[in-house]
């Protein structure tokens, strides 16, 4: 690295809904970049310095909560760990995630989408004896492997970038998208929730479900956990395929 | 006005809000949860860790069970814990963990057979007993006598929080995101709910109830370093605060997590040394069993940490532009271990450090980590001081952690106090009838109207981002892990006139709606009243107890400070907090203060404490045919809620 630090182009989409008469623009500021500095902590010194009513969501700023998925140079990506040093000529565009309701400048409400997404693939186990477990008594056993499988496909952290990502739902806008695949497959996997095939196909058994993908798979590419999108869109699809 | 009304409001979405939110809606009262963010982003699921609960399922965990739970916990409080409430948390861990996994967290399982392991920087087999296959197993953590943390490969936060959100959504239980809680409502000592202002609108509304709890995790963020998520500012603590009437107990007790990553201060779990990562110096030496030979990396957090600094200022640390660190070396542990249960930490140090960690040290250095201090409650997570207003998890200071909480202790409380006051908070709203006037209400939704108000008009004033800054500075150069007499004094001079400074603080974003400065302006002034709790309490606290050491006091001093420090702050217009003190009562205590087993032995005996452990030896004497259950009951007859007064069954010892 040379003596003299860079000076960052940042280009940011702004625009605030709630604003009258505010239109969406983009807007350049510049960063002097620091070691090790991420788009977390130059948005963070953008609003105290330059601009205190740029909108954006961190929380974890540790690539584990997924809340700040954004559009980087083109690319839908977790904006808290990306290193601006990544940039070699050290201009970098950011725009809001596409495919949410837009808050304001960087801030979409991925919150919304993912509790509807939740409630429409019932996220949860299902077991009607759920509820009556003695909690005394020693666990049900479960296979260490098929545990780690489970965990594998729960990875997901919400982060928004495989709907950002996903053509299909581009033209189709209640496509449940590979969040909601990978929610059920990992229920399907998962021996405690005893849905049946035929309950998981009428969640899923149409063009809204897994039969509309198109199978592009920008959501295997941009998926920051590394998910397996498309193995188990294509065995969710089986899956279903042989049921009627 | 905008009144919402309901019986059980819920502060926080994290793991202990919707825990007390699960209950009171199963028990069938009308539930709210109020969050930042949407729930399943809550600092709750950054615990990669695990999660305490004397199941005892691994070899390595066999002969565990509540008792040798609760000696651990005790010793690592420092004995400053509330053993009433450290007794009724390790009974209920274990239900709690198997709840969860009924619930669908996909806890990592016991494999019958060899396999090797690293204990002690030596590759050793173990063998775990078919009989065991494919029960919930642990890991070993800091403090704890046992292999006791329970987990989920390297990812226990997020798939405890994703299977309780879960729950909550199967529930029906509306979580309304994007809120933040600015003043309670509370009148004649009863809280009625809160002023919530929306953070997308602005819109400000009374969510009036029965019970509000409290469950807005911890205040690291007073720190300019810190693990914690950036919303833990701890303003749900702060407005208990501001009613005047709730307290605060044991602000000053602050923990510093031994491996954070520099500069940035993200966390390494624990789990790196469960598993056999080493502390290592500049030379490569590994200095702990110098310092702990006994527990070595694995003594507590607090002692660890402090170990650590001391190597640090003995010359041995790593200099680097950010100062100096030491290495943590997890290389030891291979690939495989690594990229399944270490995983996210191999994550973070790519991202963050550019550094492969199975091959290459990861630069450490203790960074503020845990606020065991909080929303002072009784054991049935209820204010004292202020009736209806209820506290949960890291925000409350139920007080099972006293001066030092214990790795894998935190995720588990969150649960377990969820549970156990969430039962409490059923009960509540079931004796008590809804009875405050609209008056009340409109009064202090009109105070808040009037500051935001304040705000926007202020031509010129003070910059609250700076403000915050100043702060952050001054926690983390005068109140951190060393502490003495002349820099908190110091501390507390300049946070007085951050306190006075913070009432003039003008915007240049001048809108009501999303905006992100006047979140920063109205949370600001919260956060440097929390502050100068921390440091006016630390000051006062003459002894050296749990994370809390005075370089001037390096005694444990039983005799003194064996009390919990109260902080209330009834006057809006002084700078400094009421500090009070609780005693805490040996001749009731199942385990006296003693010695811990690690750490520095330097105290100053509570007069109390020998005829107490007399006492002890006579009641056990006198009931030597008593099993350990019954006797535990004569020596601490606690409360736990029916529901979870069962034994717990262990593999190979079934319930006894």
């Amino acid at each position: 690295m040379s003596d003299q630090a860079r000076v960052l182009k940042f280009q940011i989409f702004r625009y605030n809904p709630l604003k009258k008469g505010d239109k969406p623009r983009m807007v350049t500021y510049e960063v002097t970049e620091a070691p090790g500095m991420t788009i977390f902590i130059a948005l963070n010194e953008i609003r105290e310095t330059q601009d205190p009513s740029l909108q954006f969501d961190f929380v974890c700023r540790a690539g584990i909560c997924g809340s700040c998925a954004m559009v980087i140079n083109g690319q839908p990506d977790l904006a808290c760990r990306t290193l601006t040093a990544n940039f070699a000529d050290g201009e970098i565009k950011l725009l809001p995630l596409p495919g949410f309701e837009l808050i304001g400048d960087l801030s979409v409400n991925t919150g919304k989408f993912m509790r509807a997404m939740s409630e429409r693939v019932e996220s949860w186990i299902h077991d009607q004896h759920a509820d009556d477990v003695n909690y005394d008594k020693l666990e049900e056993r479960m296979d260490p492997d098929v545990a780690d499988e489970i965990y594998e496909l729960e990875r997901c952290v919400e982060c928004g970038a495989c709907v950002s990502a996903c053509a299909t739902k581009r033209m189709r806008p209640d496509f449940l998208s590979a969040v909601g695949f990978m929610r059920l497959a990992r229920f399907a996997l998962d021996p405690r929730d005893k849905r049946t095939d035929d309950e998981f196909y009428e969640i899923m058994g149409n063009d809204d479900g897994v039969f509309g993908c198109m199978t592009l798979l920008g959501c295997e590419d941009y998926c920051p956990k590394d998910l397996p999108h498309q193995t188990q869109i294509a065995y969710l699809r089986r899956k279903m395929a042989l049921i009627r | 006005m905008k009144v919402i009304y309901t019986d059980s409001l819920v502060i926080g979405g994290g793991l202990a809000g919707l825990r007390v939110a699960i209950a009171s809606m199963q028990r069938g009262y009308d539930t709210i949860v109020l969050s930042l963010i949407p729930a399943k982003r809550s600092h709750s699921a950054a615990a990669q860790g695990g999660m305490q609960a004397s199941l005892g399922a691994c070899i390595k965990g066999d002969g565990d069970d509540e008792d040798v739970h609760f000696g651990d916990t005790v010793k690592g409080s420092d004995w400053g814990c509330d053993q009433d409430v450290a007794r009724m948390f390790v009974n209920t861990a274990p239900k709690a963990i198997r709840q969860l996994a009924a619930w669908g967290v996909p806890w990592s399982r016991v494999r019958g057979g060899d396999r090797e392991v690293i204990i002690n920087g030596e590759k050793v087999t173990i063998t775990e007993k078919h009989e065991a296959h494919g029960l919930i197993t642990a890991r070993d953590f800091g403090g704890t006598k046992k292999w006791r943390t329970c987990f989920t490969s390297d990812g226990t936060g997020h798939t405890m929080l994703y299977a309780m959100d879960n729950k909550a959504i199967q529930l029906g239980i509306p979580v309304h995101e994007r809120k933040e809680a600015l003043a309670l409502i509370h009148e004649d000592g009863v809280c009625y709910g809160a002023i919530v202002r929306d953070l997308i609108t602005g819109e400000l509304a009374a969510y009036v109830a029965k019970a509000t709890t409290i469950a807005t995790g911890g205040y690291g963020r007073l720190y300019s370093v810190t693990t914690n998520a950036v919303i833990s500012e701890g303003i749900g603590t702060a407005i208990a605060l501001e009613t005047g009437v709730a307290t605060l107990g044991n602000m000053e007790a602050v923990q510093f997590h031994p491996t954070a990553i520099v500069p940035v201060g993200i966390l390494t779990t624990e789990g790196c040394r469960g598993d056999g990562g080493l502390l290592l110096d500049k030379d490569g030496y590994r200095f702990m069993p110098d310092y702990e030979p006994e527990k070595k990396e694995l003594a507590s957090r607090d002692v660890v940490s402090r170990r650590m600094t001391e190597h640090m200022r003995k010359g041995k640390g790593v200099p680097s532009p950010y100062g100096d660190h030491l290495w943590l070396d997890i290389t030891l542990l291979g690939r495989k271990h690594i990229e399944k249960n270490l995983r996210e930490v191999k994550e973070i140090c790519e991202y963050f450090l550019g550094i492969d960690p199975v091959k290459e040290y990861i630069p450490v250095r203790p960074t503020q980590h845990y606020s065991m201090g909080g929303v002072r409650t009784n054991a049935t997570g209820e204010s004292p001081t202020l009736k209806g207003l209820f506290s949960a998890g890291e925000a409350a200071c139920w007080d099972m952690h006293g001066f030092n909480r214990l790795g894998g202790n935190s995720v588990a409380e969150t649960v377990v106090a969820g549970m156990i006051v969430g039962e409490f908070v059923a009960d509540y709203c079931g004796a008590n009838p809804l009875n405050v006037s609209t008056a009340t209400i409109a009064h202090f939704l009109k105070k808040e109207e009037k500051k935001i108000t304040d705000l926007l008009v202020r031509d010129f004033g003070e910059n609250p981002f700076a403000l915050k800054a100043e702060m952050q500075q001054i926690m983390m150069d005068k109140v951190g892990i060393f502490r003495n007499g002349p820099d908190l004094e110091k501390a507390v001079e300049e946070l007085t006139v951050l306190n006075q400074r913070a009432r003039h603080i003008a915007l240049r974003n001048r809108i009501s709606s999303s905006n992100p400065e006047l979140v920063e302006a109205i949370r600001v002034p919260k956060m440097i009243k929390l502050a100068q709790c921390v440091a006016y309490g630390a000051m006062l606290r003459t002894e050296s107890r749990g994370a809390h050491a005075r370089e001037d006091f390096p005694e444990r001093n039983d005799r003194d400070w064996l009390r919990r420090t109260l902080a209330a702050w009834p006057d809006d217009s002084t700078d400094l907090p009421d500090i009070t003190y609780e005693d805490l009562d040996v001749m009731k205590m199942e385990m006296p203060p003693g010695s811990r087993g690690y750490g520095v032995d330097n105290i100053i005996l509570h007069p109390d404490s020998e005829k107490r452990m007399a006492e002890i030896e006579e009641i056990t004497k006198a009931n030597s045919a008593a099993g350990r259950f019954e006797l535990q009951q004569l020596l601490n007859p606690t409360p736990i809620p029916e529901k979870f007064k069962g034994k717990n069954e262990r593999i190979g010892r079934g319930y006894k």
